[in-house]
This record gives structure tokens, sequence and C-alpha cells, in this order.
């Protein structure tokens, strides 16, 4: 095995990493990218206007980034994964102490050229890391105190930097995307358990710790008609852009609903309604195969992956990604509160964009790094 | 080297919950594409209503009010363009900045200003404020000129209501104004057509037939986004306009009306005997209803509510009038039917040296020298009312209301067409016991016998009275809208009013005497001409009793204060050998009617019978285009 390892990687060369692509992945990948672009186009009104020339050259950028991630040795992301934590860990002290304010939250950092959010960055960058805490871990240590507790603080530090920004549906995401590296990893379920129990003992007090508006976003969600022209309208007026969409939809760029300004967000946490509406029943399936697709392909590159850090931190990503879709689908759908959550790849956001495709990349380098085995 | 054995383990977990994942993440898939399911298929049809409520809206404009058209076909109340400036609050980016603009392009006076500000407050913003209702070409050009910097101002061509004859149709046609909540609240009709600026009849046939009239909205619906915003037009729905009526009034005849009661205070009903069709209705003194249509000022609507003449009232419905001696033939009729006297009967007038008196009271004749042995025929002539003071007492009161009610007093002419009109009084013994729980007194009777006491009638009730005398005793029931569907049809039409038709005869006889004899108390208005020759009986009504002093004094009628001065009426029809017409005149405070109201007649009836070949011709017209 050693020698089989030693023999590839010698030929390994340009064109021999091109012919391991996953071009399936890359296909809906770049599909995805051409559908938010066409979504981004109606939501200008039908004109390239600021959001899908902007748009457009994110996608642009970071699928090239996505190229060339793939193409460095997954041993290096390997190697680089506690710094990258360390780094954005940073990056979150940074935006708590010196960001941006806009619309009552400190979210964003300005980078004179981008204004990033560290907190998308931290969604992946939490699986790399606990991918990599977990590779080498022996199975017996895995459930020692010392593990979980180190696994639980770096999940903890970034969540609390999050959460005082304050930003729950980021902050829950990255905690999402933590545990379940550490589902993966092989904590016993007995903690998933107690954990979950716990927090359904303690949501009383959690919920009375909760801000003003995020209290009402919890009774809205449960009575959206309570407040229909108030905290209700979101729900309400994207229930009527997807339902009104029927089976094929109102066609493209003639969403009366996004039209005419009736879809709050439209361009990003709601972008989905504005496409439901468009396309109907058929489209927004559709859209949810090709999503079904990429979450296929990454956990099959995990696979056939040797490394457990590649293993893990595809799961994880996989998993991660759908909770990214099945959480700004529920939303908007009217199954869940609503939280402020992009959806990958279609919502308008460079720092999301970024995240997601730096994640992508990876995946893709597990793929063409696949026989690669890390030390 | 990693220790295979461990590896496996851990890949196997790691595989078993990558499973257990997997199953879930199908489960959660399928839940969201069910939901979709439920939303765009399932309950497709319920977002679609709400997404079309969200994005439609419709405006209602100002329906198109039906005209109102005499019998000849003449526009009497129409529509014209006025030039209006509507303002919509929110959709004015600075509105003090906007008022204070418009302000000095209008040169509003601060009253007017103060207006604006305040009907502002009382609207919600996305209502229509309207700024002026009735610009000048000018103004409207100015205004237009000055649209750049006004943003949100509209100016608006609308149709309005105008009355191009002016004061001659006001007590007939009423007016148009704003509607205000008392309108809308009574009338669903209105509630359901209301917008802004809504114009609505506030009394007369206006009123009467506000719901012909008005006509339907048209609407336009618009396309809006999430701000209320017009985005585009959807589609526009032409609302129909308003009935047209027509009147069977004749103009000619309603301004000569208006032009004899010039300065005067009274009215003049003309009234087809057979048909029952009103040719003229005209109380004076009138006023300019266009004044009202966009609001009238306060200085002027002063000036009509104090005047001592009562512009407001209609006097030919709504005023209570003693008939005086017009009531004369309805006394002398009911005698005869009721065979209490015959035409021969003779009663001796001596005078007001010796008058008839009853239980202390006198009663004196309006002649002084008294007319002496006067018969039926003469009585009636020469308005003897020792005669009917005897005719009445023999008659009482109670035969005599049956036969006054028979004939039309006492009751509304027009039905409920004129909430304004009123019944007049008939008065009874029975009458009087439940009013004013007293017993009829004998000398009630004998002064009811000249039209005077508790009796009461309406000039358009002496006019329907006449009429049914001069077509030999038939009922009819007056009709001013010449349209039959919006009219009732009642079934005793041409009834029979009389048990002999030659008493009626006998009371025609002695109205044309006393028209057309010398002695006669309207012989000086008399025409001869066979054509145009009328019938007539006059009246005049104290307003107040006669005193002793009085009738010592014996004041001419300039001398007498102008409140205290007698009323004048006349009764005729013509032309006497084919009746066609009759009329009604009162003037008030006139003084006598031989003098003041007979001589209009005579004006009237010319106009009238040269009009009347015109008139039927209009009606043969009418049976060619069936």
């Amino acid at each position: 095995m050693y020698q089989h390892t030693r023999l590839t990687s010698n030929k390994f060369d340009f064109f021999q990493k091109f012919k391991n692509f996953d071009y399936l992945l890359l296909f809906c990948i770049l599909l995805l990218g051409f559908i938010s672009l066409a979504t981004m186009y109606s939501t200008d009104g039908g004109e390239i206007l600021f959001h899908t020339k902007s748009h457009f050259i994110k996608l642009i950028i970071f699928t090239l980034m996505m190229v060339v991630i793939s193409f460095i040795n997954i041993k290096f992301w390997f190697s680089i994964g506690y710094l990258f934590y360390v780094v954005v860990v940073g990056l979150l002290v940074w935006t708590y102490l010196f960001g941006i304010k806009s619309s009552g939250s400190q979210r964003w950092m300005d980078l004179y050229f981008i204004n990033l959010q560290p907190s998308e960055l931290m969604k992946i960058c939490i699986i790399l890391c606990l991918a990599k805490y977990f590779h080498r871990m022996k199975i017996e240590n895995v459930n020692s105190i010392y593990t979980i507790l180190t696994s639980l603080i770096i999940i903890l530090i970034p969540m609390g930097l999050v959460i005082v920004q304050p930003d729950l549906g980021t902050a829950l995401l990255i905690v999402v995307s933590g545990v379940v590296v550490l589902w993966f990893a092989g904590i016993n379920h007995k903690y998933f358990i107690y954990t979950i129990l716990g927090f359904l003992i303690s949501l009383p007090f959690i919920i009375s710790f909760l801000k003003p508006y995020q209290k009402l976003r919890v009774l809205t969600f449960l009575n959206p008609d309570r407040d229909p022209l108030g905290a209700g309208y979101q729900i309400i007026q994207s229930k009527i852009a997807v339902g009104s969409g029927g089976i094929f939809g109102k066609g493209f760029l003639k969403g009366t609903q996004s039209y005419l300004e009736f879809l709050p967000e439209k361009h990003t946490d709601f972008i989905f309604t504005l496409f439901s509406e468009e396309f109907g029943f058929v489209g927004s399936t559709f859209l949810l195969i090709i999503y079904a697709i990429v979450i296929y392909r990454i956990v099959a590159i995990g696979a056939i992956s040797r490394s457990f850090f590649a293993k893990l931190f595809c799961y994880g990503f996989a998993a991660a990604i759908f909770v990214y879709i099945t959480i700004n689908m529920s939303m908007v759908l009217g199954l869940l509160p609503i939280v402020g959550s992009p959806l990958p790849i279609l919502s308008y956001g460079g720092s999301s964009m970024l995240a997601t495709m730096i994640g992508f990349g990876v995946v893709m380098s597990a793929k063409v790094h696949s026989q690669q085995s890390i030390a | 080297m990693i220790d295979q054995s461990q590896n496996v383990t851990r890949l196997n977990s790691m595989n078993r919950r990558m499973f257990m994942l997997a199953a879930a993440k199908i489960v959660i898939l399928g839940g969201i594409v069910s939901r979709l399911f439920f939303l765009q298929i399932k309950e497709n049809k319920k977002y679609l209503t709400l997404s079309d409520k969200n994005r439609i809206r419709e405006w209602k404009l100002p329906p198109v009010r039906g005209e109102f058209l005499d019998y000849f076909g003449n526009i009497i109340a129409g529509n014209y363009e006025a030039y209006q400036l509507h303002v919509i609050p929110e959709q004015v980016e600075n509105f003090k900045y906007t008022i204070n603009r418009i302000k000095n392009i209008l040169d509003l006076s601060d009253k007017q200003f103060q207006k604006i500000i305040k009907k502002k407050k009382e609207i919600k913003p996305w209502e229509t404020l309207i700024v002026a209702d009735n610009l000048s070409w000018q103004n409207f050009s100015k205004i237009n000129n000055q649209l750049y910097d006004l943003n949100g101002v509209k100016p608006i061509i609308s149709i309005s209501r105008n009355y191009p004859y002016k004061e001659n149709y006001t007590h007939v046609l009423g007016y148009v104004s704003q509607a205000n909540e008392k309108d809308i609240l009574t009338n669903e009709v209105l509630e359901q057509k209301f917008v802004q600026g809504l114009k609505v009849g506030k009394i007369g046939l206006e009123k009467s037939f506000e719901n012909e009239l008005i006509g339907d909205n048209s609407i336009e619906r618009y396309e809006v986004n999430a701000y209320g915003r017009r985005i585009n037009q959807l589609a526009f729905q032409k609302g129909n306009k308003g009935k047209t009526i027509k009147l069977t009034i004749d103009t000619e005849v309603q301004k000569l009306a208006n032009q004899l009661l010039l300065d005067k205070a009274g009215s003049i009903c003309v009234m087809d005997i057979f048909t029952g069709q009103i040719i003229a209705m005209q109380s004076a003194p009138s006023f300019d209803p266009n004044a009202f249509v966009f609001g009238i000022s306060q200085d002027e609507w002063q000036l009509i509510r104090n005047n001592p003449m009562k512009p407001l009232v209609n006097k030919s419905l709504s005023g209570n009038y003693s008939p005086g001696s017009t009531i004369k033939p309805i006394v002398a009729l009911s005698a005869l039917e009721n065979g209490i006297i015959n035409k021969n009967f003779t009663v001796n007038c001596r005078g007001h040296k010796h008058p008839l008196e009853l239980y202390g009271q006198t009663y004196h004749c309006w002649k002084k020298e008294g007319h002496g042995f006067m018969s039926l025929r003469n009585a009636m002539k020469q308005s003897c009312d020792t005669y009917f003071y005897e005719v009445a007492r023999k008659l009482g009161v109670d035969r005599l209301s049956e036969t006054a009610k028979k004939f039309g007093l006492g009751e509304e002419v027009f039905g409920d067409l004129f909430n304004i009109e009123k019944k007049g009084l008939v008065p009874n013994t029975q009458w009087k016991k439940n009013a004013l729980g007293t017993g009829w007194l004998l000398g009630e009777t004998i002064i009811t016998g000249i039209g005077q006491g508790y009796i009461q009638t309406t000039p358009v009730q002496l006019c329907l009275m006449t009429a049914q005398i001069a077509n030999g005793g038939y009922k009819i029931y007056p009709q001013i809208v010449a349209d039959k569907e919006l009219r009732d049809q009642p079934n005793d039409k041409y009834s029979q009013l009389y048990k002999n038709s030659k008493n009626i005869k006998l009371i025609q006889d002695a109205m044309f005497a006393s028209t057309n004899e010398v002695m006669g108390t309207s012989y000086r208005s008399r025409i001869n001409d066979p054509k145009y020759q009328f019938a007539g009986k006059t009246g005049t009504a104290q307003v107040k009793k006669i005193t002793k002093k009085d009738r010592e004094l014996d004041l001419k009628t300039f001398q007498i204060p102008y409140e205290e001065r007698d009323h004048a009426l006349y009764v005729a029809f013509g032309p006497y050998k084919n009746p066609r017409y009759a009329l009604s005149i009162l003037v008030e405070h006139g003084g006598n009617g031989s003098t003041t109201a007979a001589p209009m007649a005579k004006e009237l009836f010319k106009l009238i019978i040269d009009r009347q070949s015109l008139r039927d011709s209009i009606n043969n017209k009418k049976y060619l285009e069936i």
C-alpha cells in the first residue's frame, strides 16, 4: 500500500489531476451558479444591474479559486486546519471590536475591496479544524472527557463570538457543522441524546435570554397572522409567492410577488421564494435534485477517500450543506422561524459563497488526491 | 504504523453513522418536497388569489350622472367638464411646500387655504384631496405649466353638474352637491359608489331619482407594488352613465312662469287636465342651483337663507295656504252633488251693514255694498261670500271635506316623489276632535265655505282640483316624469269623481262667467279669442283676521305692511270650448286675486295654447318611432 502510493505520487502531474476531477460535482456547481445568475437577473427586474454584475464577478472568481484549491494537495489543507481556525477566530474578534455595524448587528469587517463576514468562513473552518483534530485520534480516546471538552471549546469559542454580533442563525449553523463532525468522529450517541434533552429542558431559560426581536420571530413563526403587516409579513408574503407559483410557475421574470417588491430580502435569504414563484413545483424539485446530487457526490468522495481527515471533512461538509439548504427552505416555506441563513451558491453574498467554494475546493482536492494518505 | 483493526472499527462506525444521517436527509428532503407540493399544488388557488389581491388594486372614478330633459328634449340638468386639481398627500414629498406653491399659483385666500389644510387632516394619506374643484381655464393652464415642480399634484378634467336654465328649474330639480356622511349612510347605492368628490342630489328630483341618475363608477384596475405605487394599468372598465330622465315640463312655459313671478313670492303650476302632465311648476323666489354644485359660499348661503321671501321653500309643493275663494267651486259642487242646493238657490247679500250673524259672530262679504240676490252662477262669478256662508252652513263641513278630498285636496299630489311635499289640510269634525280635542263649531264651517280657517292647500293641489273639474270630473294622477317606467301606474285613473255630470258643467259654466262676463272677478284678465278663452276663479286669502277697524279703514293693498297683505290666488282652465290645461297661481301677499294673480293666467294661457301643437307633435312623433 505504501509502495503503491509512492508509485502513483511520482506520476502525479497536472493532467492526472485534471482527470481525477469530479466532473459531475463540477457540473452541478456550475449549473447552480448559472441558476443563481438567472435568478439574480430576475431580482434586478430583468435587467443587468448591481446585484447581477456583482454576483457574476464573485461567481467567476470563487469558481476559479475552487479549481485552484482542488489542485493543491489535501495534505496542505490538513496541515493548515488549525491555523485557518485561529485566523478566522482572530477575524471574529476583530469584527467584534472594529466591525461594521449595519441594521443592528456587527457582522462585517471592511477589507477595503470587499466586506467580509468572518462568521460565514467559520462555518467551513470549524469542519476543517475538527476533522484535523479527530484525524489521528485513537478510538478509545474519542470519548474521553478531555477530547469532548476540547472539541466543545473549539465549537463554543466561535459560537460565542457570533452570538454577540448578534447573529443567531449563523451561530446555529456553526454549531451544527461542528457537532456533525463530532458525530462522524464517533462520539457516543448518549452524549448527543443528553445534549438534546438538556437543550429541551433549558429551552425556557434560553427563550428568556432571547432578544425581543428574536422572540418575536419565534412567536411569528408559530402564528404568522398575528401581525400580518409587521413581523409576520415576511413569512406570509413568502408563502404567497411560493404557493402562487403552482406546478410550472409564473415564468421567468414574471414573478409578481418579487417584481412588485412584496418579497423581503429577495436577493439573499429569500432567493428560493423568487425561484419557486417563477419556476413552480417542477423547478423547485429540480433545484432540490441538483442539491441532492451535490450532497451525494460529496459523500461519495468522502467514501473513496483514504484519509480520515478527508472523510470527516467530506461527510461533515455534506451534512452542513444539507443543513443550510433545509434550514433556508424550511424558513421560506414557513416550517421554521426566520433565521438568517443563506442558500448555498444561490443567495447573494460574497462571504457565504467564498466559504462554500472553499469547502467545494477542499472536497475536490480530496477527490483529486483521494489516494493520498496523510501521515 | 496505523493500527489496521482500529481503523476498520472507526471506518465501520463512521459508515454506519453516515447511513443513519443519509436516511434522515432523505426523510427531511421528502418533507420539504411535500411542503412544496402542499403550497404549490394543493393550496395553489388560495395563494394565487392572495397574490392577485396583493398586486391588483381597483380605483373607482366618479360615475357620470344622468341628465334631465324637458318635454322637448332640451337638457335642463346636464354635465360639463370642470377643471379640478387633485392631490394625493401620500405621493407628495413635501406637502407643505407643494400646497404653498399651489396657494401662490391659484392665489387662494387664507380662508380657502385653511379649509384645504383641514380637509387634508380628515382624509387618509392615500385618499384624494380635492384642492380646487372648479378652476378657471386660466388657472388650470397655470398649474399645468408648473407641474414639473408639483409632484403628486394632478390636474383633472372632471364631469360636473350644470343647470343651464339656472333658477328656472331649481324647485323642480333641486341641486347636487358634495355627498356628506348622512347621504351615504341613508343610501346603500351611494355607499357602494362613493368616491371622493362625488356629487349627489340634495333635494328635488335630483334626490328622488338619485339611484337612477347616479350611473356606474368607471373602474381602473392597476397593478401595484408592495408600497401601493401604481406600476401599470391592467384594465379600464368604463362605467355606464346614469339614466337620462325626461320631464313633462315645457321650458318656455316654465321660463314665463319664472318671469311672471319675478320679485314676488309665490307659485305657478300648469297641468295637462287629461294626462296630468305638469307643464310648468315654479316657485318664487328661486335661486341659481349651480352655486351649490361646488359648495356655496357662506355669504351667498346666508343671503338665500335669510331672504324673507323664503327662496328655499318650494311653495308649489310645500306651501300650505288657505285656498280662499278658489275653494268655492268645490263648495258649490259638493252642495249640488249632495242635493243641498240647485242652480237656482238664491241668497240675498246685503253688504257690511247687514252681515250674516251667528251666535254673536258676524260674517262679512268682501263687498261693502253687498251683492243683492245671488244665484249660484252669479255668486261664483262675483265670488259672493255671503252666498257661500249660507251654502256651507247647509252643507256641513263633513260633506264638504269628502268632496274636497275626492278632488285631490288634503293629500300629496305626487305621492312619495318629493319628500318635501306637504299634504295640506281638509278639516272635518272627526279631524278636529282627534287633533285638537274640541268639537267642531258652526262658525268654522261657515269660514271653510270661503276657504279660510283650518283648511289648507298647496298650489299644486289647487291646480289638480281645477284640472279635475275641467276634464269633466275624472281622476287624474299628475306626473312630472315623462318616462313611464319611472312612475307608478295607478289603476283608478280616469275614475269618475261626480254623481251627476250636469253639476260639473254648472261649475265650469260659473267659472266661465267669472272670467268672461261683466262683473266677473277676473273679467279684466279675459281673452275673447275662443282659441285662448279660459275660465277661472280668483281667490284672496287673508293671512290675518280682518278687524272692525280694518274694515272701516278700507286700506289699499300697498298701504298694508307686506306680511299682512292677503295672498292672491287664481285657478283656471282653458281653452274653455275644448279644455286642455289647468293652472293655479299664488302670489304671497299679492293683495288681490283678481288684480295680481289673474292677469298672469292670461299671459300663460296665450303661450301654453300657442305651444300646444308643438307639444302634440312630440307626442305623435313618439308613436311613429314605435
